[in-house]
């Protein structure tokens, strides 16, 4: 049985109460809004890039403390990367918490306390809206993005 | 015989326990079911409702012994199958109280009973300039069929205001109807908030101006004696899968002269009496709207639905529902850090709230994880989640099996998501 705490692990609550760059970028040069029409999750993602590189990234929104909290440390794990490097973040994210694979739990450093999202396939959307509408930024692109 | 004798058999009656939950619960296997190690809590009764045995047992014995296309065949079990269809008909008939089973047109939910509605009576009777009245509570199911014909129609959607607690402005709904308006769309009972809106004077003041309404009475049916003609409804929609019923089954009840009046829904088999290249005669009613082979287990099932309703009676369902929300309205409004969202003096079934710091998906996550089933989101009604400034709601909805441990389940359980997130 998957248990609660596994989920909502400490971490997770104290960046869902105090989330990190949470803020509009007003140097940013990229930015793109994701929606999850079944819950009514939405954040924005600004991204100042210089050149390949995110020199600078903020959000802005409201959300479940799993959707908030995987934004804020997100912005914390690419921040300084470069887009194929955030890409590949994403990558790896998104097959641990939707339990396809732990390989690169190690390399996912603090984000690995999301690994508990696999047990409860109703809230994969909710840890990656944040990165599917970072990686909509990414691509430079306006319009709006949708989990559905 | 004197008054004072017969005190005592009213109140002999009065104290008999003859609502039982406990035997009503027996008759819903699912309520049996365990998840992750807690005893089942169905608090998601407005979502859709648990079946009780009947209903299972009749879709079952559908397929096992009267299973045949309808109005065809000269064969034995197609006269048996349309038997029972056109019996299923009387039986709503007689739910709703309406004049007439060629009143009664079966539709596969609420939501195509009121496209229907929209696609015909809207598409035929509203034009550039004119004006459909809803309400501000209504579910997107009888907001975006109204909202196609008017951007087909060069029509304006109207939307009747609601104060704070979710009652509907009843001087603002009558100031909106105006000479343009053609037709009024409105919800018996908001899913979102549980508000029961005064149809009747809704529906006479719309009538006053020659106005028809269209009533969304899926929130209703479940919950509150229904009867048509005392509202003076021009067309009423329902879902089986709301009232006990199986999915895929609802109704359309509409009177007999608008019904006469609009032209066909869908075409296909069982709405037409003659078909050439050149011209195609339609069917009478009710099979005008009913094109194309029914869903006949689902009307079976919805046969036993209203039959498993008026065995335990919709007033004594009524009752303890009232009991219930009333209990759980206390309860939960008790709670630290809990506001409700809905606080109409009229409500039946539906306790939405919200908790302070908390999102509605959250505490959904946490309730589950004690085997207790809400609601979080928008409930299909983002126009009266945005009324109230707040994302989603978590919502208790209740049916006749729940009970008052049930609610003390559900209050526990937000204490534990004040602990989780403390």
């Amino acid at each position: 049985m998957p248990e609660l705490r596994d989920l909502y692990q400490e971490v997770i609550l104290e960046h869902s109460k105090a989330p990190r760059n949470f803020k509009a970028l007003e140097g940013a040069n990229h930015k793109a809004e994701g929606y999850n029409p079944l819950c009514g999750d939405r954040f924005t993602v600004y991204l100042e890039m210089d050149g390949d590189k995110i020199r600078e990234v903020g959000f802005q929104g409201a959300g479940c403390a799993i959707s908030k909290a995987s934004a804020s440390m997100m912005t914390q794990s690419v921040k300084g990367k470069t887009k194929a490097e955030a890409e590949k973040i994403f990558a790896q994210f998104h097959e641990l918490v939707t339990g396809h694979s732990q390989e690169h739990e190690g390399e996912l450093g603090k984000l690995a306390v999301f690994s508990g999202v696999s047990e409860f396939p109703m809230r994969v959307k909710c840890a990656t809206l944040a990165w599917h509408t970072l990686e909509a930024a990414l691509e430079g692109k306006q319009e709006k993005i949708s989990t559905e | 015989m004197s008054a004072a004798a017969a005190v005592p058999i009213r109140e002999k009656s009065a104290t008999k326990p003859s609502f039982d939950v406990e035997k009503i619960r027996e008759e819903f296997p699912i309520l049996r079911t365990k998840v992750h190690g807690h005893p089942l809590v169905y608090l998601d009764n407005a979502a859709t409702s648990q079946k009780p045995q009947a209903v299972i047992d009749a879709l079952v014995r559908y397929y096992e012994s009267e299973n045949a296309n309808i109005h065809r065949g000269v064969h034995y079990l197609s006269q048996i199958a349309t038997e029972a269809f056109e019996q299923a008909r009387e039986t709503v008939r007689a739910f709703v109280n309406a004049a007439h089973t060629s009143e009664i047109i079966f539709t596969r939910g609420t939501t195509e009973a009121i496209n229907l509605v929209a696609q015909t009576y809207g598409r035929a009777h509203v034009g550039a300039g004119d004006e459909v009245l809803i309400t501000a509570m209504e579910h997107h199911s009888n907001i975006v069929p109204w909202q196609m014909l008017c951007e087909e129609k060069g029509a304006k959607l109207r939307v009747a205001p609601m104060n704070d607690e979710g009652e509907l402005l009843l001087e603002e709904f009558e100031k909106l109807l105006g000479l343009r308006t053609k037709v009024v769309a409105a919800g018996h009972v908001s899913n979102a908030l549980g508000t029961i809106n005064p149809l009747k004077q809704m529906i006479a003041a719309a009538h006053a101006r020659g106005i028809p309404v269209m009533v969304d009475g899926a929130q209703a049916v479940p919950h509150i004696a229904v009867d048509v003609r005392a509202l003076d409804a021009d067309f009423y929609a329902f879902s089986g899968h709301k009232m006990y019923g199986p999915t895929g089954i609802g109704v359309l009840y509409g009177k007999t002269a608008l019904l006469e009046a609009m032209p066909p829904y869908q075409g296909g088999g069982d709405m037409i009496s003659s078909v050439t290249f050149e011209k195609t005669t339609y069917n009478k009613l009710p099979h005008k709207f009913e094109a194309g082979t029914p869903d006949m287990a689902g009307v079976a099932g919805l046969k036993a639905a209203i039959e498993f309703m008026n065995r335990v009676g919709i007033e004594k369902i009524a009752a303890h529902e009232h009991e219930l929300l009333e209990y759980a309205t206390g309860v939960m409004g008790a709670l630290p850090g809990v506001r409700l969202i809905g606080t109409a003096r009229e409500k039946a079934s539906v306790l939405s709230f919200v908790l302070e710091d908390v999102h509605p998906h959250d505490i959904g996550t946490i309730l589950d994880q004690q085997g207790i089933a809400v609601r979080t989101g928008h409930h299909c009604a983002q126009p009266v989640m945005e009324r109230f400034s707040i994302p989603a709601t978590v919502r208790a909805s209740f049916a006749a099996y729940n009970t008052k441990a049930e609610v003390d389940a559900l209050a526990r359980g937000i204490r534990k998501v004040g602990e989780v997130f403390a």
